[in-house]
């Protein structure tokens, strides 16, 4: 008898009678609400979220109404979770590496014209000073002309986030309160901007410094054909979708740009362009070295000590695994600090011993090699632990009559970890092992909180270290240089995504997941 | 004793001790050092293991104190450390409820329940839960800025952000709890049923209760991988207050403003109470780590 039968048992589709009602005015609301919002979405041009939305909350509407997907109401939750911050993200991310996304290129294309259009240029020399009284809750500008004219503005209020005209008229004298200092003069900057003071001649001024203002016009124009007009120089500039930038004749641009659909040449870069390429492979290639190492190393360690405590021999075993099983308990994020500051070149704990015993100090974190070695130094010390557990494990599976006939054939313990050990054990520590390669090749924060990266890549013109890993180096590449080039990032994501994604489906397969 | 014994045997015994307690304290150096660069006086110290003029200013500045040097300064506390550490434990904690709850239901659909898809939504989950979240980070951030313009208290720089993108990462414990649930045996349910109880109610008043041990053991795990968490909380948050404990400690040692010795004290200090935990767990937790291969 499965529960799929049972759902519709007599109890429960009493339940939902009883229920019904009140279930599809409450659905029918979030039908509504969910509508609208998908709309709002889609208005504000988030097309992505708006397609989200509709899934995540369409879906729920169908299981949590449709008696036939009773089942599915109990993993909607845990699903949802994982469609919108692992799966939504992920094809978000890949969407981006074929866009020029990055802080160059970040608005839409409407907003950079609001943006260009909202810049204004001075039209002539005159500035007139001006100073900022207040009064009571509003404001009076006072300005002296170029020609010691004072003029005045009456009186206003900075409240409204929308433009003010205001004339000005002949002043005789200062207001006898104190004008406002340059400090609040900025808080009110904006406000400021806002203001359009007209002289008598006719003459329209506006804010051209915290000091002063001045006759000041639109920098550029839209013109009937989509074109930006400058003003200052007399040039067309004209929208190019293929590059996200506003673009003349000689091929000069505008800065911002917005964000356009650019391809493959993400890809195209890392491997065209040599200062990507170069430090990409070295990178690429030290991500492989470093996982493989790690795998090795834990496991030759923690084999050898889940051997070791395996021996009936040995006495405190309580003792020594909870001693050995201390850099696992040790939260990473804590024991991974610990090590930077003992691996420090000058006040570093290790480089005394280091000095004491043998006279040298070396400097782990600017010489590559020693980076590299205290990488794996430190991930082994970090992983020995998980693998010793694994091995203790599949250790108790291998039956004792085994050693005991090697043992009267004269076995070395050699032939007996080549021979019997290994063998039994390798089918169940294959897939771990992968797991282990994978999740080391993605080590972020062992990187990030130990070196960084440093020491760089020199000729690189991306931020690229030496001990970089490439999820780090993605990381990097988005959100630590000043280009903040989120498409690169995003591309050399998506590779990442497929090397994982392979070796997860290999896994899968290795490890014949029953479900 | 079964296994044939050489004669050299005992040496062999001892040889082995010695080792593994020269090995163990390679390990446990680290350990030791911090301890002990915790109740140095000042963050250039140097010293023996012993520190020879214990001092207590690490301690008391971790602990949110300031400190009054000999010659009358004050120190005052770097960083809210006890803050962070609250932080994360509310962050963890509320985390780890959430993902309970959710991947309860969740794994008692999966073996309890035949519908369609089962198995592809349980093999595609175990594929995406391998893939790192520091490579979506930018999509997470658009995702939670564009959140955060409907929804204020989910969105950038709160915890409320942290903790549901912490709901992505259920897939292990759902698989961990399936477990669990397929070796109990579902006749109990089943007779429940056939006197008239509801499929929740077999849920809710069988089968959870005969699995409280495990529930335990993924509410400490979510609680531990909850309490690393780095790459989400260090893009999410932003305000100083706001940090938890992962992302907040790195701050200590920076180039240019390195605090060794107040690091060492708050490190231990936070550090301590987690160790502790996973030590006393260690024989649920391992059982449930070693199944999915999460850490190392």
């Amino acid at each position: 008898m499965h529960s799929h039968a049972l759902s519709t048992s007599v109890a429960e589709r009493k339940r939902i009678m009883n229920t019904s009602i009140f279930k599809w005015a409450a659905l029918g609301a979030t039908f509504l609400l969910a509508l609208y919002l998908t709309v709002v979405l889609y208005a504000q041009d988030q097309f992505a979220f708006a397609v989200l939305f509709l899934v995540v909350i369409g879906s729920a509407l169908y299981i949590f109404s449709s008696n036939k997907a009773y089942a599915h109401r109990y993993i909607y939750p845990s699903i949802a979770g994982m469609v919108v911050f692992v799966i939504f993200p992920l094809i978000y991310t890949i969407g981006i590496g074929f866009t020029n996304y990055s802080a160059s290129n970040l608005l839409s294309f409407e907003r950079v014209q609001e943006h260009l259009l909202s810049q204004q240029y001075q039209t002539g020399d005159e500035r007139y000073n001006f100073k900022v009284y207040p009064q009571g809750d509003q404001y009076v500008l006072q300005l002296e002309s170029p020609s010691g004219e004072l003029v005045e503005t009456p009186s206003f209020s900075v409240t409204a986030d929308e433009e003010i005209d205001l004339t000005l008229q002949p002043a005789e004298s200062a207001p006898d309160v104190a004008p406002l200092g340059l400090k609040d003069i900025v808080k009110l900057k904006n406000d400021l901007r806002q203001l359009e003071l007209v002289t008598a001649d006719g003459k329209s001024l506006r804010l051209a410094g915290l000091r002063n203002f001045a006759a000041m016009s639109a920098a550029f124009t839209l013109e009937a054909d989509g074109s930006l007009y400058d003003q200052r120089n007399k040039v067309a500039y004209y929208p190019n979708d293929e590059i996200g930038f506003y673009q003349n004749a000689d091929g000069a641009t505008l800065s911002p740009g917005w964000t356009v659909t650019i391809g493959w040449d993400n890809y195209l870069r890392v491997i065209t362009d040599e200062s990507i390429r170069e430090p990409f492979l070295q990178i690429f290639v030290w991500t492989i070295a470093f996982a493989l190492l790690t795998v090795v190393f834990t496991l030759a360690l923690g084999l050898l000590l889940a051997n070791i405590l395996q021996w009936d021999q040995i006495g405190g075993k309580g003792f020594y695994r909870m001693m050995l099983i201390l850099p696992y308990a040790v939260p990473a994020f804590i024991s991974i600090l610990v090590f930077k500051g003992l691996f420090n070149q000058n006040f570093g704990e290790i480089n005394l011993v280091l000095e004491g015993l043998f006279g040298i100090r070396p400097d782990w974190f600017s010489d590559a090699g020693l980076a590299r070695s205290m990488i794996v130094i430190v991930n082994t010390w970090l992983g020995y632990p998980y693998m010793m557990l694994l091995c203790m494990g599949l250790l108790q599976a291998i039956p004792r009559d085994l050693y005991e006939a090697s043992a009267m054939d004269g076995a070395t313990p050699l032939d007996n970890l080549f021979k019997i050990t290994l063998p039994q054990i390798i089918r169940p520590l294959v897939p771990l092992l992968i797991a282990s390669f994978a999740f080391n090749f993605n080590n972020f924060v062992l990187i990030a909180l130990l070196t960084g990266g440093a020491p760089d890549i020199i000729g690189a013109t991306t931020p690229a270290g030496t001990t970089d890993l490439l999820v780090s180096y993605t990381y990097r590449i988005a959100f630590q240089d000043s280009g903040q080039n989120f498409g690169l990032a995003a591309a050399i994501a998506t590779v990442i995504f497929l090397l994982v994604g392979s070796l997860s489906l290999l896994n899968l397969k290795l490890s014949k997941v029953k479900v | 004793m079964a296994m044939v014994q050489p004669k050299s045997v005992k040496y062999r015994v001892w040889a082995t001790h010695l080792g593994l307690l020269c090995f163990i304290m390679i390990i446990v150096f680290p350990l030791l050092m911090v301890v002990s660069i915790s109740f140095r006086t000042g963050n250039f110290a140097t010293g023996s293991l012993l520190p020879e003029n214990p001092s207590l200013e690490h301690w008391s500045l971790a602990l949110g104190i300031p400190y009054t040097q000999a010659d009358g300064t004050v120190l005052q506390p770097p960083f809210p450390v006890l803050l962070w550490l609250w932080n994360s434990i509310k962050i963890a904690t509320i985390s780890s409820g959430l993902i309970l709850l959710l991947s309860t239901t969740s794994a008692y659909a999966f073996a309890r329940m035949r519908f369609k898809f089962k198995g592809v939504i349980l093999k595609s989950m175990l594929i995406f839960q391998m893939f790192p979240p520091v490579l979506s980070l930018v999509a997470l951030y658009a995702l939670f800025d564009e959140i955060g313009n409907h929804v204020s208290w989910l969105g950038i720089d709160t915890h409320g952000a942290v903790i549901l993108a912490s709901l992505g990462g259920m897939a292990l414990h759902i698989w961990t709890i399936k477990g669990y649930f397929e070796s109990i045996d579902r006749s109990l349910e089943e007779a429940a049923i056939v006197d008239g109880a509801t499929t929740w109610q077999a849920f809710r008043y069988i089968l959870l209760p005969l699995s409280v041990p495990i529930l335990a053991v993924v509410f400490i795990l979510a609680f531990i991988m909850n309490i690393m968490e780095y790459p989400i909380a260090s893009i999410l948050l932003l305000n100083v207050d706001n940090l938890t404990l992962a992302v907040g400690a790195q701050q200590y040692l920076y180039e240019q403003n390195y605090l060794w010795g107040d690091f060492a004290a708050a490190a231990v200090l936070s550090g301590l109470p987690i160790t502790l935990i996973f030590l006393y767990c260690q024989k649920w937790i391992v059982g449930g780590l070693t199944a999915g291969g999460v850490k190392g």
